[in-house]
């Protein structure tokens, strides 16, 4: 458990309900957990509702210490 | 736990409940070798010394909801399923019955809006509707409208083509994209609303089918997968010709918009439904000559080699994933539900 | 950058395998408690890709298998009140009960409506006003605070008829109740990724300091996960017991505050019954007496039939990690997909299913 996808944010309302796109496919959810997500932020949507922003650097960071670690393990043959 | 007593709607959502339902209560009481077949038509000579041309007959009842969903609606569908029924046990489809079950106080303009629709997919498919019924029910009883449809065509001499006849070696070929026709009806489901580039798949193979033909006659089995997916189809196949079916996830093609919408509400896109795909086994030294038929053809532009038949594990259906790890792949057991987990 | 494929990138994976393999040197079991880590190490194969001293042990992670046979015939005799519709999630469709599951007593014309969002359940309320709408609110602390912005949701609204019957439980007090039980050896943990998005790290601290346990809280994702093993490993090797966090790109120690808040606003802690694993103290919520006006509960004095188990079924010793699948007298015989007793077969993340549906290895 549980079930959460990272996705765009493409528009924020009044009301904290806004719209979020992944892959083209658009749903509506609730930002009442995470009133402060800005249009154009990833989020992790789980049952309707955004709960926490995407760490853009720190993915970056996790994929940037994973491509040194496949390099290094591909020369250590 | 409690024996089922009653149908759920697990039964019919062409999984392996729909299956076991088949095998325990319809097949014994009407039992014969036909019937016993249980491909996507049944094959029989019109003589009873078993000469002469051999018809293929099918039905299907259709129960979409909603009725209109992008790029089609029930009457595409119940004219294209039945089509494809036939074209898949190598029948060049000829004639449809239609019988409509029709909910009280339906709009008058619907039931238009369907029969034209189903006049373009006959004549897309150059089929001819030449018999039907109608009745009406009381309000509630039907969704709106209930459709079924019955086919017949003629089945070319020497073309023997049944889930029972995948060999050890055939190359597994997909005509197309899966998920797509699922998703699209079901992003105009109520509660699951969500906006989505994806547009229902329906179609008429029988051109394709015929293509492929012309191109080898080393074709061992065709199959749509509709309810239950291409993960049921491949199944049912490994079962009925007791063969393995190895394919490969990234060989599979998948539209990012099916993708987005499985990850949301967590569905394995194996399992959802198609209505204008099929997957076929083919001897492997004909396999790039059908692949090429079908590419030049409409509805097989993205045909792809998936897999391949093998000896081990008989009767299972084996995945290599996007990661290099192996899976099996099920049947779809019961009505495939949104998740939260 | 979308933050999905990236994490599924086949060198990457391999690499990470090449490089667990290489610290891998005495046996190991690690443990995930969270039903998404079962379902996505069996939907990529990742059994398949780890060496054979580190094995993956799965926890009572599931919050569907996890909820009793008492709570589901309870959810089902609210369902069977006249008038009411009982809205749930898809996963709790299928799970039997002692005499059925939701999905049985669907068909025995109960109003029962699968939806995704607890906010679907809200408008359900909204647009049947002269009937009660009881949402049956299953999962961890994922899930809780939306269930929570749903019930203040309702009380915006000014809904009179919308009702929560909740089985939500915390994953931490079910951690410390396996380490006491002392029937498995745990060498590390990988912790749930999405629960850790609202909680943070925080609450996993004891486990590392009292048990001596290392944790990992890990994204779903295989690299995600081969990721998070391998940092377990490294631990492991030098005798280290920190809580870290692989899943940097969601997870933030301090978790999000606003989500507990709101949580906590609605609910507080209670003990809960967890099958396989008894009453723990503490592991679960219930709506704060604020809130008594949505409990459903309160509102329907309903009596369901005694509880039953399933003879055979050995669920909660699959929830524990104490047995395998293939260990269990029923699995694949008495007990398959098609016609589940417990729990772990039916559920999508259960683990029974998921050695069924897709291999073990």
């Amino acid at each position: 458990m549980c079930l959460a996808v990272p996705a765009r944010v493409i528009e924020m309302r009044d009301d904290l309900l806004g719209l979020v796109e992944l892959g083209g496919v658009v749903r509506e959810v609730s930002f009442m957990l995470l009133p402060d997500a800005r249009v154009g932020d990833y989020v992790l949507l789980h049952a309707g509702y955004a709960l926490q922003k995407m760490d853009t650097a720190e993915a970056e960071e996790t994929l940037r210490l994973l491509v040194e670690m496949v390099e290094a393990a591909g020369t250590e043959g | 736990m409690a024996k089922t007593t009653k149908i759920l709607l697990a039964h019919g959502s062409g999984g392996r409940l729909s299956h076991e339902l088949v095998a325990k209560e319809f097949l014994p009481p009407w039992a014969n070798p036909i019937l016993k077949q249980l491909d996507d038509s049944a094959v029989f000579s019109l003589s009873r010394d078993g000469s002469g041309p051999r018809l293929a007959f099918t039905t299907d009842s259709y129960v979409v909801k909603p009725l209109f969903f992008k790029g089609g609606d029930i009457g595409r569908l119940a004219v294209c399923g039945t089509v494809n029924d036939l074209a898949m046990v190598g029948a060049e489809p000829l004639y449809l019955s239609a019988s409509f079950v029709i909910e009280e106080g339906l709009p008058l303009s619907t039931i238009r809006a369907v029969v034209r629709s189903m006049r373009e997919a006959a004549a897309e498919a150059g089929v001819r509707i030449v018999t039907g019924d109608t009745k009406v029910v009381e309000g509630g009883a039907a969704d709106g409208l209930f459709v079924n449809t019955a086919g017949v065509g003629i089945v070319p001499p020497g073309v023997e083509i049944g889930g029972g006849r995948a060999q050890v070696g055939d190359a597994v070929i997909l005509s197309g994209s899966i998920g797509d026709h699922g998703i699209a009806v079901l992003s105009q489901r109520e509660g699951l609303e969500f906006e989505s580039p994806v547009v229902s798949d329906v179609a008429p193979l029988n051109r394709l089918v015929a293509a492929m033909l012309a191109a080898s006659p080393q074709i061992h089995v065709l199959r749509d997968p509709t309810r239950g997916g291409l993960a049921t189809s491949l199944n049912e196949i490994a079962a009925q010709s007791g063969v393995a079916v190895h394919v490969e996830e990234g060989q599979i093609p998948l539209k990012e918009g099916v993708w987005a919408a499985c990850e949301m509400l967590g569905f394995d896109p194996l399992c959802v439904a198609n209505e204008g795909k099929l997957v076929a086994m083919v001897a492997p030294q004909d396999a790039q000559a059908v692949l090429a038929a079908m590419r030049a053809t409409r509805y097989g532009e993205e045909a792809a080699i998936i897999g391949e038949v093998m000896a081990e594990p008989a009767g299972k259906v084996l995945m290599k994933t996007n990661i290099g790890g192996t899976r099996i792949v099920h049947m779809l057991v019961g009505e495939m539900l949104p998740r939260i987990c | 950058m979308r933050y999905v494929q990236e994490f599924r990138d086949r060198a990457a994976a391999q690499g990470l395998a090449l490089a667990i393999g290489r610290i891998a040197s005495r046996p190991v079991n690690l443990m995930e408690v969270c039903g998404t880590h079962t379902v996505s190490i069996f939907r990529h194969g990742i059994r398949g890709l780890l060496p054979p001293p580190v094995a993956m042990l799965s926890g009572p992670g599931c919050p569907v298998c996890v909820t009793t046979n008492a709570d589901i015939d309870k959810a089902i005799a609210l369902a069977q009140q006249p008038g009411v519709i009982l809205a749930t999630f898809g996963d709790m469709m299928k799970v039997p009960g002692s005499y059925q599951s939701l999905q049985q007593a669907k068909a025995d014309r109960c109003d029962v409506r699968v939806v995704y969002s607890p906010r679907d359940a809200v408008r359900l309320a909204a647009a049947n006003g002269q009937r009660p709408l009881i949402f049956f609110a299953v999962g961890f602390e994922t899930t809780a605070p939306t269930i929570a912005a749903s019930v203040l949701e309702a009380e915006r609204l000014g809904l009179a008829n919308f009702y929560v019957f909740s089985v939500h439980k915390l994953v931490p007090p079910a951690m410390r109740a396996l380490l006491d039980s002392g029937e498995v050896r745990i060498d590390g943990f990988i912790c749930p990724g999405h629960v850790s998005v609202v909680i943070g790290s925080q609450p996993y601290e004891f486990i590392a300091r009292e048990y001596g346990v290392p944790c990992v809280i890990s994204g779903f994702e295989p690299v995600d996960i081969l990721q998070g093993v391998e940092m377990l490993l490294r631990q492991i090797a030098v005798g280290r017991a920190e809580v870290e966090i692989q899943y940097s790109r969601g997870v933030r120690p301090e978790g999000n505050p606003l989500a507990r808040k709101a949580m906590y606003r609605v609910f507080q802690e209670a003990d809960a019954g967890w099958r396989g694993l008894g009453v723990i103290p503490g592991s679960g919520l219930k709506l704060r007496p604020e809130y008594a006006r949505f409990d459903a509960e309160a509102a329907f004095a309903v009596r369901p039939p005694p509880t039953k188990e399933h003879k055979g079924c050995i669920c909660g010793e699959i929830l524990r990690g104490v047995k395998t699948p293939p260990e269990c007298p029923i699995f694949g015989s008495g007990c398959t997909p098609e016609s589940p007793v417990g729990p772990c077969m039916v559920s999508s993340e259960g683990t029974c299913a998921g050695w069924y549906q897709y291999g073990s290895r």
